[in-house]
């Protein structure tokens, strides 16, 4: 069975079904962080005392820098396709994935040294809340690498039997994508620089 | 955009490496400030401020929702209301004294 309105919009909505899921997803989304966001909020009101100057500052600026790359990398594998030259696509998508993989990397070597010095969720309610935060988002930086990876990989041979369709799979890969990056440019004030 | 319109998407180029440029300069600009040492509402304000034009940056050119349809305008909507009502959980619990009279 054909899956319908994957390049043609629907009548109903005006967009091919995919991009309404996604962002349908994406809202979900917004209040899943949103709930983590609120429970920050409180916990910060309620502390007696805010811990200033535990995280890398540098690192973090330097992930945020990687990730607003990887945002236009992604973008870009996007009008590539949509240009139809598919060789640009792969380069801006394998970049993308290396950008996460940059991002993971560094966020590893932050973890590693708040381990060793032994703070950990335990420690204090700081660092309960930075290790949910960060490693849910973490977490969906590797989903967004998991999926970037297919498209690049098997998913594009696509592109040869139905390019408008692999465009919109591209697309709504990188609507995720730049959500995660969203995230992310929020989380750095709140968590490093307040 | 139609697909295949190359020269209408090379504009659109133009526009996502201006948003780039622009989102590294609104981050150094964001540390920047934080080493000033504001009062914390400023620093807070400050700071949120300047994420959430950073974050508008990447919502309408990179997820294109500058000129998307009315339908996934409708449901981001009802996403900021209910995302909204959300956030100001916090100040009921604050002005609630019935909490804070119970809280051991």
């Amino acid at each position: 069975m054909d899956i319908p309105y994957t390049v043609t919009p629907h009548p109903e909505t005006g967009v091919f079904n995919a991009k309404a899921g996604i962002w349908l997803f994406l809202a979900s989304e917004v209040m899943l962080f949103g709930a983590l966001f609120t429970t920050y909020i409180l916990l910060r009101i309620g502390a007696p005392e805010w811990p200033h100057g535990e995280l890398d500052v540098a690192l973090a600026t330097v992930n945020t820098a990687v990730l607003i790359t990887s945002s236009i990398t992604m973008v870009m594998a996007w009008a590539s396709l949509m240009m139809k030259s598919f060789g640009k696509f792969r380069l801006y998508l394998g970049l993308t994935i290396l950008l996460g993989f940059g991002f993971l990397i560094i966020k590893y070597f932050e973890y590693s040294h708040h381990i060793r010095m032994g703070d950990l969720p335990g420690k204090n309610t700081f660092f309960a809340i930075y290790f949910t935060l960060t490693g849910l988002h973490g977490l969906h930086v590797i989903g967004g690498m998991i999926v970037n990876s297919y498209m690049w990989g098997p998913g594009s041979k696509m592109w040869k039997t139905e390019p408008a369709r692999f465009t919109n799979r591209i697309e709504v890969a990188g609507l995720y994508w730049h959500f995660v990056d969203l995230v992310w440019i929020f989380l750095f004030p709140v968590l490093y620089l307040l | 955009m139609d697909f295949g319109d190359t020269q209408a998407i090379k504009k659109h180029v133009r526009v996502y490496v201006t948003v780039f440029i622009t989102l590294l300069a609104l981050t150094l600009i964001t540390v920047a400030i934080s080493r000033l040492h504001l009062n914390v509402p400023l620093a807070i304000a400050v700071a949120l401020f300047i994420a959430a034009v950073k974050g508008s940056l990447v919502a309408s050119y990179f997820m294109h929702l500058i000129s998307e349809k009315k339908v996934i305008y409708a449901a981001l909507i009802l996403t900021v209301v209910f995302f909204a009502a959300l956030m100001s959980l916090p100040l009921f619990h604050h002005s609630n004294p019935i909490i804070e009279h119970n809280v051991p």
